[in-house]
């Protein structure tokens, strides 16, 4: 089956502190139709995460599609605490860029 | 049940709004206005210094508008988290700012001031009665980490609000609160639903950011009936939708569906969220369950010493290309030369163009800028010391001789004379944890304004 990028299928790919020991990743389907084919076929998994960010899977606290925001929350635990000696991104927004890079099997559907 | 209707001018006190969107958001006769004045989020020295992370004229600004329209149509004002982290010298700075637009505008109001800047010696005692738990993936902590921390503020619930409802406060000015619960006191106070009232509470403490297109900056309205919420921005531009709302309930939380909170549980799994027409959305379903036991969340952080950095880029392939190995020669260098001296440090450097934003996080190892911006970041116990290991490093990694380098007159491009830069306190977060075993309404200190006391002890 081909592929396609995820950046196609959704609306909005964010990272964000969740208190100052996590981050958490949101990813928001452009269509109910689309968001659920990704969940159904469980394409965005811990294992992934764990992958991207090239971290543990314990480190993964967890991945939650949320159908009424048509959207898949990902969190992990941060590498540091917000604000710590050695910290890059006090606010944790600039942590979405490898999420960018997925690739969903995807073959003559409809997006729209 | 008659709606309860709430108006929420800007997501942080002292972003701002149009005058216009506040206006209209008047003139559709709220019953109270509210807002969220800080957040956690900036980082640790905002509360561990006790400083504000917003600006004083800005807050001014959004105040004076405030308490002048609820005076003129005599309602309620309500502030959460004051100051930005909610300690008291944050707290005592809100204050300062409100004493000064009555006096200026000879407003007469009755103002309740709830302090949450726990006292230490109180918590040391709950840390021995095992009342204070850490908060995944905190870690536990001791006595002395409560000692060191500067500032430990408690998230209160709507438990202190209601009691300076009771106490007649026209204006309540909290320290460290729940966001939504700046919101839903009055509401729940009056008997509606808390579950509603506080998934209101959520939407609204950010303002018009749940709208399309979003803003921090600009009014919300939230109309709570008996079984249902209904959002409106106040700006023409922007609308409600489904969408634009249901995708706020992620944003900067774990897990989407349960919200946990000052004594239980925010659940959203039975939310419904319907267009009523093409600005506004009708939420209905949202359930606030009770903890069995009643928690508050505790934030703290301590000083970990003075800041000095150093700002320059490299434009030399050659040493791009050996830029890791370069920095770790660098270190042993510096390392080396001090090593009779005792000096406790730490040097970081950022290298912009490579792994700076991204870190220990960033899969991407192989940079493909053809230039890099490097900070050199020294945290150390003095300011003499920062300084010293800063400069140290400058200067030797301006003049390191790595391998095949033909540009022999010097290896950084450095933005500012003086190119080192005294950056100040340097906190970090120390304490994220459960607070158990405590009576919400009385754990923090609630005063009228003539009686409230300024400065920490």
């Amino acid at each position: 089956m081909s592929k396609i990028n995820i950046t196609e299928l959704t609306t909005v790919i964010r990272s964000k502190n969740a208190g100052p020991y996590e981050l958490t990743f949101d990813l928001i389907f452009k269509s109910e139709d689309i968001f659920e084919y990704v969940v159904k076929n469980n394409y965005i998994t811990e294992e992934l995460i764990a992958e991207l960010y090239n971290i543990d899977k314990s480190k993964v606290i967890s991945v939650v599609p949320y159908s009424p925001s048509k959207a898949i929350k990902a969190t992990i635990v941060r590498p540091i605490a917000a604000g710590d000696i050695g910290e890059t991104d006090v606010y944790g927004a600039q942590q979405h860029g490898p999420l960018l890079n997925i690739e969903i099997p995807w073959k003559g559907r409809d997006i729209s | 049940m008659k709606e309860f209707k709430i108006l929420a001018p800007t997501a942080i006190l002292g972003y701002g709004f149009p005058v216009e969107s506040f206006k209209k958001g008047m003139d559709k006769s709220p019953d109270l206005i509210a807002v969220d004045a800080g957040s956690v989020d900036p980082g640790p020295y905002y509360l561990g210094a006790g400083k504000s992370f917003t600006d004083r004229t800005a807050v001014k600004r959004d105040l004076r508008f405030m308490l002048k329209a609820a005076k003129k149509q005599n309602i309620p004002v309500s502030i959460g988290s004051a100051g930005g982290a909610g300690g008291k010298e944050h707290l005592d700075w809100n204050v300062e700012i409100i004493e000064e637009i009555l006096a200026e505008e000879k407003l007469d109001l009755k103002v309740v001031v709830i302090n949450s800047q726990l006292d230490k010696s109180y918590l040391v005692d709950k840390l021995e009665k095992n009342d204070i738990v850490p908060l995944f993936p905190a870690k536990e902590i001791n006595a002395e980490i409560i000692k060191e921390s500067t500032n430990i503020v408690g998230q209160m619930g709507v438990e202190p609000f209601i009691k300076a409802i009771d106490m007649g406060a026209d204006v309540i000015v909290a320290g460290r609160a729940y966001d939504p619960a700046v919101f839903a006191a009055h509401p729940i106070k009056l008997g509606y639903d808390s579950g509603l009232a506080m998934h209101m509470g959520k939407i609204l403490e950010c303002a018009s950011i749940a709208a399309s297109p979003g803003s921090g900056r600009d009014a919300m309205l939230g109309t709570l009936g008996e079984d249902y919420f209904i959002l409106e921005p106040m700006n023409d531009q922007r609308s409600c939708t489904t969408d634009s709302v249901a995708a706020h309930s992620l944003y900067e939380k774990t897990n989407p569906f349960l919200l946990p909170g000052p004594g239980g549980t925010l659940n959203l799994k039975e939310t419904t969220y319907q267009q009523l027409d093409d600005r506004r959305v009708k939420v209905k379903g949202s359930r606030f369950e009770p903890a069995d036991e009643y928690t508050i969340k505790l934030e703290g952080a301590a000083s970990v010493g003075k800041r000095t950095i150093s700002i320059a880029g490299t434009r030399d392939p050659i040493m791009i290309k050996q830029i890791d190995d370069i920095i770790k020669e660098v270190e042993l260098q510096v390392k080396d030369n001090f090593q009779d001296g005792n000096y406790e440090y730490t040097l970081n450097f950022h290298v912009y163009g490579k792994n700076g934003v991204m870190g220990a996080l960033e899969p991407n190892l192989t940079p493909t800028s053809h230039e890099l911006g490097l900070v050199i970041d020294v945290v150390a116990q003095t300011k003499e010391v920062a300084d010293t290991i800063c400069s140290f490093t400058r200067s030797t990694m301006l003049h390191y001789g790595y391998e095949n380098r033909k540009a022999t007159a010097g290896n950084l491009a450095f933005p500012y004379s003086p190119s080192d830069i005294y950056a100040g306190d340097v906190y970090q977060f120390t304490i994220q944890h459960l607070l158990k075993n405590i009576d919400p309404e009385n754990l923090f200190d609630t005063r009228r304004l003539q009686d409230y006391k300024k400065g920490v002890e």
